[in-house]
């Protein structure tokens, strides 16, 4: 199998590419969890779980410029939690006005803003790390850990695996576009035909990409039916857990509780 | 420029931080249970021969996600796909392959967060499937299974699909107390009602290509499905609902953020966690509001009595074809 340039996962030999998926999995809920539960305000629960982030993204030697840049991924949606900080009513902090509207942000809506983004820019790190240090089938085993239904992962497993040559035929579709409906990347220049044919075409393309994969899967399905497939998914059993690993998971959701006990004490 | 679906995150995938505990948790039972009850439905329709299908019809919509066509200027129209793998797939296997596409994207690629995964399954898995299917059968049916039918029908699928799938999240949104309804709710909806005519158009050349070529997939459709009429009434309802709430809560903001404020409250654990459901059908009504609600029911039942004239038409020229 090539290496290709979806897959986010990125080979290394980390204590955190070493863990149990298991255990990552798990522990990566509850972090995302904790992040959601801590109220709006508590700031120096905040800096304690990104100050832990941080240092999981440098045990795991993905780079944090890598992880970072991939979080800014998040800050698109931020926009839909900005009209917080003029809605909340509480103590007026600044007015401005742009033309005809006036704005006031107020403090609760500043605080609820910032911790909002906080939250989903935390927990988003916690997800780039799991991803990029946890190759697929790895992933697979956590999600039967935790009692993901079997029909359910088979359908994940394959579409993983067959994710890559289906994005291959997209990009040859598109390439076979650009080819044939003269667009020109060209300032200025106008691409082909009307919107209305254009989304005609895409049109096309994903019926093809859809009969493809209808014929493509009809073909699978031979394949494994001939090498004994009897409509039954199976899988290897679990392999058991070591004791380091049930050491490092109960600490880590101690760790977890605790902090989010401090955060509810101090400023719910 | 091939990547930019994958590097622009879709308005509709939230990610976390931005709903409350309660609502992901509430969010995440609706998407266990339709989850549980289209798995089984699969199991006993088509047995796991379906497996391959599935998972590489899942595969097909994630990477039909990367087609995309330039609108005006910068900004271009893309695929969701979820209309088009109900009307070829049948609603409860694409459950299942919607939930696959939307947990990949959350688990692999960020795009949705993962405890709001329950959500994002919910709007594009549940909702955008049940409406599809509502859509779809309706006008299908009522074009007696004629070529224009299914093409209208398409269309109609998928905007509406996407459309209350976008209001979905804008409500889920608004009852976490992240956005303000008066604002969430024009701005989804007035984004994904354009989204929604390119993902029409998308649908319908699809349909057009694979009616030409393999018309038998898009007839599988024609025979009654397992458990549709079950759904059908789902999508009404959803569809209805939606529709009537969210005009309701951009009205009156107030009461719907009165909610957000209780729920907050709830987040800390101090009231049982079903409170919410009823917490959030009624507050802050208002003559007007009710007046709305009413109109609504009124919709419904004109809807509902149309609807099964359809179906008794259908039902007679069976047995007179019979």
């Amino acid at each position: 199998m090539h290496v290709h340039f979806l897959d986010p996962y990125r080979s290394g030999n980390s204590l955190v590419h070493r863990l149990d998926p298991r255990i990552k999995f798990i522990l990566t809920l509850g972090f995302i969890l904790v992040a959601s539960l801590t109220p709006v305000g508590a700031w120096p629960v905040y800096i304690l779980l990104f100050s832990i982030i941080l240092s999981v993204e440098v045990l795991s030697e993905l780079g944090v410029r890598y992880v970072l840049k991939r979080s800014m991924l998040a800050f698109l949606f931020v926009l839909a939690a900005l009209p917080v900080i003029f809605t909340t009513a509480d103590r007026i902090i600044l007015t401005f006005s742009l033309g005809t509207w006036t704005f006031t942000i107020t403090q609760a809506g500043l605080e609820r803003f910032i911790s909002i983004f906080l939250k989903s820019w935390i927990s988003i790190q916690a997800a780039i790390v799991l991803a990029s240090s946890t190759p697929f089938p790895e992933l697979m085993m956590a999600m039967r850990a935790i009692r993901i239904p079997r029909l359910l992962v088979a359908i994940f497993g394959l579409m993983w695996r067959y994710l890559f040559v289906l994005a291959d035929e997209a990009l040859r579709l598109m390439r076979a576009r650009l080819a044939r409906s003269g667009h020109s990347d060209q300032v200025g220049l106008k691409p082909g035909g009307s919107v209305w044919w254009r989304a005609g075409v895409t049109g096309r393309m994903a019926g093809s990409l859809f009969l493809r994969a209808f014929e493509r899967s009809d073909r699978i399905y031979m394949a494994m039916i001939s090498r004994g497939y009897d409509r039954e998914v199976r899988a290897a059993p679990l392999p058991k857990l070591r004791g380091v690993d049930s050491l490092i998971i109960v600490g880590g959701l101690l760790l977890l509780v605790f902090l989010l006990l401090f955060a509810i004490l101090f400023w719910a | 420029m091939f990547l930019s679906p994958f590097l622009s995150p879709q308005p509709m995938h939230i990610p976390d931080g931005f709903l409350s505990i309660s609502v992901s948790i509430v969010f995440w039972l609706f998407s266990i249970i339709t989850i549980g009850y289209s798995l089984k439905r699969v199991n006993r329709d088509l047995g796991e021969r379906q497996v391959p299908l599935m998972g590489v019809l899942a595969a097909a919509i994630f990477a039909g996600q990367m087609l995309n066509f330039v609108v005006a200027g910068g900004t271009s129209g893309h695929f969701m796909g979820a209309a088009l793998a109900t009307i070829l797939l049948g609603p409860w296997a694409t459950i299942l392959v919607m939930t696959t596409v939307v947990g990949v994207q959350a688990l692999i690629f960020q795009d949705g967060g993962l405890l709001a995964l329950g959500a994002n399954i919910f709007n594009m898995g549940l909702v955008g499937v049940a409406v599809s299917y509502f859509v779809f059968t309706t006008i299908h049916r009522f074009s007696g299974g004629k070529r224009w039918g299914i093409f209208v029908g398409g269309f109609a699928a998928a905007w509406l699909s996407i459309e209350i799938a976008a209001l979905a999240a804008a409500l889920e949104l608004v009852l976490s107390g992240t956005s303000p309804a008066n604002i969430a709710v024009p701005a989804m909806a007035g984004i994904h009602a354009l989204i929604g005519i390119g993902e029409g158009l998308i649908t319908v050349g699809a349909l057009a290509l694979i009616y030409a070529a393999r018309p038998d997939l898009v007839k599988v459709q024609k025979e009654p499905q397992a458990g549709g009429a079950a759904l059908w009434v789902g999508g009404l309802i959803i569809a209805l609902i939606l529709a009537i709430a969210s005009p309701l809560a951009s009205a009156h903001p107030d009461g719907l953020e009165w909610v957000a404020e209780q729920k907050g409250f709830l987040d800390s654990a101090q009231g049982p966690l079903y409170e919410i459901i009823p917490d959030y059908v009624l507050p802050g009504i208002s003559n007007e509001a009710l007046a709305t609600i009413l109109a609504g029911m009124i919709g419904i039942f004109i809807i509902f009595c149309f609807a099964l004239a359809v179906a008794y038409s259908r039902k007679n020229r069976q047995n007179t074809n019979v």
